[in-house]
């Protein structure tokens, strides 16, 4: 079974790879290198040290900007969670800033916070906060009733209900909202070296296209690609790790 | 202290009680004493406020008029004489069976070895010993609510309320829960409160049964099924006097049932 399904996920690169291969050689444009010059392109990158120094620079605005929204995000969507009010007052926010076309902000926010670091920082936060936000608040007001009111009844105090119980018992959403809100981190953080300044591999992407030399540029995007994935399965393996027991929550008969 | 309250010979006493639920009138001026170390059920049709009273009683809800005492203590929330055993058990789901047996003890503050001690005791009473470290997803409806039971036991309050607690157990545990809970009110000198919507269980387990009518709801009638109690747990269903009480019950609430 096992074995089946690491075959199918062979077969499934094998169709996609197949037919990039296959359309870089009708050609579809003469900007569409095959799959083949692409690897070539992206072994070059990795060899001559260039990939390695573009996402030190990339992996930046990345990491700050996620540890920011991790930390910043689970703290709101906490108190949107426990508190009506606050919801009310902040929710908003949060819906505003998962819909806004974000790249028609990007020039406000360079206008006010410049070309560096900061920017790049508030793209991948845009793109990374209001999902795990949500996702937050979600958990906390799912939080099953009959829990907290045990944890009441047991002379609970406030604060031991919110860490004991409420805490837990939506740690497995909040961590699925990481992810996502990872993941959106990933495009932010690429989107922000497209639109704000190019620098590491969205330097490369633009520098590439703009020589003309397309295997490196889609050996970039392809670089990206793999990167978030692996990433993200990792994140899912700890995920898995933490909450296999309370993954199979009970429905009592 | 304690030789002076029970003293009272009531453990729990509920006088004048009215609850509203905006405009819905849940309770209307309910009173009803629980007998010290005696069983007493709460039984009624569904929508009759027995769960809200037992709430009230709990401290988990807030009556809008009325007295609640517990050992002539006037009720303000949740206290250590209380505990409370849930309708679906409301274990947590990633707690192993000693942390959830010990979960009260740990919200007092009690140490982790001394909690975990006093647990393992009430794990081998309601017959769990070797499931300690078991998840409640791995255990059946019977065993989670004996996880129930074992919690609201190991913080040795006077009162144990408890919410329709075998509602959500197949029939054969259910009958087996009747029997054990019959010992363990011999057993333990506690007062229990026991809501229940089922005519039979209240008979065979109680002291008192008290019938509730909704809306809103009132007391309508107080049994003390006494003749059978002395009886081995085997024959009381078999009793003519059990058997009679059940049919009076029924006849009184059938008009209820729609």
């Amino acid at each position: 079974m096992r074995y089946r399904s690491v075959l199918l996920k062979f077969l499934s690169a094998l169709i996609v790879f197949g037919s990039w291969e296959i359309a870089g050689r009708i050609p579809v444009s003469f900007a569409f290198p095959t799959f083949i010059e692409s690897m070539a392109a992206f072994w070059t990158l990795l060899v001559d040290g260039r990939m390695f120094v573009a996402y030190v620079e990339t992996l930046k605005p990345l990491v700050v900007g996620v540890l920011i929204s991790a930390s910043l995000g689970i703290g709101i969507g906490l108190a949107i969670g426990l508190s009506r009010k606050f919801d009310w007052l902040v929710s908003p926010i949060f819906v505003v800033m998962q819909t806004a076309p974000l790249a028609a902000l990007i020039p406000l926010l360079v206008m006010v916070y410049g070309i560096g670091l900061t920017s790049k920082v508030f793209v991948v936060c845009i793109m990374a906060m209001p999902v795990i936000v949500l996702n937050t608040s979600g958990a906390v007001r799912n939080t099953p009733a009959s829990i907290i009111e045990m944890g009441q009844s047991f002379l609970g105090t406030r604060l031991d209900v919110i860490l004991k119980i409420i805490l837990p018992a939506a740690s497995p959403i909040i961590f699925a909202g990481l992810r996502l809100g990872v993941s959106a981190g990933f495009i932010g953080a690429i989107l922000s070296e497209l639109k704000i300044t190019p620098t590491g591999v969205g330097d490369i992407i633009t520098y590439s296209r703009s020589i003309a030399d397309y295997p490196s540029m889609y050996a970039a995007i392809f670089s990206i690609i793999l990167l978030a994935v692996i990433f993200l399965n990792v994140l899912e393996r700890i995920e898995e790790y933490l909450f296999k027991g309370s993954r199979q929550t009970y429905v009592s008969e | 202290m304690n030789d002076k309250t029970s003293d009272i010979e009531n453990a729990v006493s509920v006088h004048n009680v009215y609850k509203n639920y905006g405009d819905v009138e849940a309770l209307r001026d309910l009173s009803l004493d629980f007998p010290r170390g005696q069983l007493t059920s709460l039984l009624g049709p569904s929508g009759c406020g027995k769960t809200t009273l037992l709430k009230i009683i709990a401290g988990l809800l807030r009556a809008n008029s009325g007295e609640i005492t517990v050992n002539g203590q006037p009720v303000a929330g949740p206290g250590p004489d209380r505990a409370f055993v849930f309708q679906d058990f409301a274990l947590l789901p990633w707690a192993n069976v000693i942390r959830n047996v010990a979960f009260g003890l740990e919200l007092r503050g009690v140490d982790r070895s001394e909690r975990e001690a006093i647990a393992e005791k009430y794990i081998g009473d309601v017959g769990l010993k070797g499931f300690e470290k078991s998840y409640p997803h791995e255990l059946s409806g019977g065993m989670r609510q004996r996880v129930g039971l074992a919690r609201a036991l190991s913080v040795d309050s006077q009162v144990l309320l408890m919410d329709e607690p075998f509602s959500a157990v197949d029939e054969q545990t259910r009958r087996k829960f009747q029997e054990d809970l019959l010992k363990l009110v011999k057993n333990e000198s506690k007062t229990f409160i026991f809501v229940t919507h089922s005519i039979e269980e209240a008979v065979y387990v109680s002291d008192q049964v008290a019938i509730l009518l909704p809306r809103p709801s009132r007391v309508s009638e107080i049994i003390r099924p006494e003749g059978f109690r002395h009886k081995d747990a085997n024959s009381i269903r078999r009793d003519p006097e059990y058997l009679d009480i059940v049919d009076r019950i029924w006849a009184s609430l059938r008009t209820y049932v729609e």
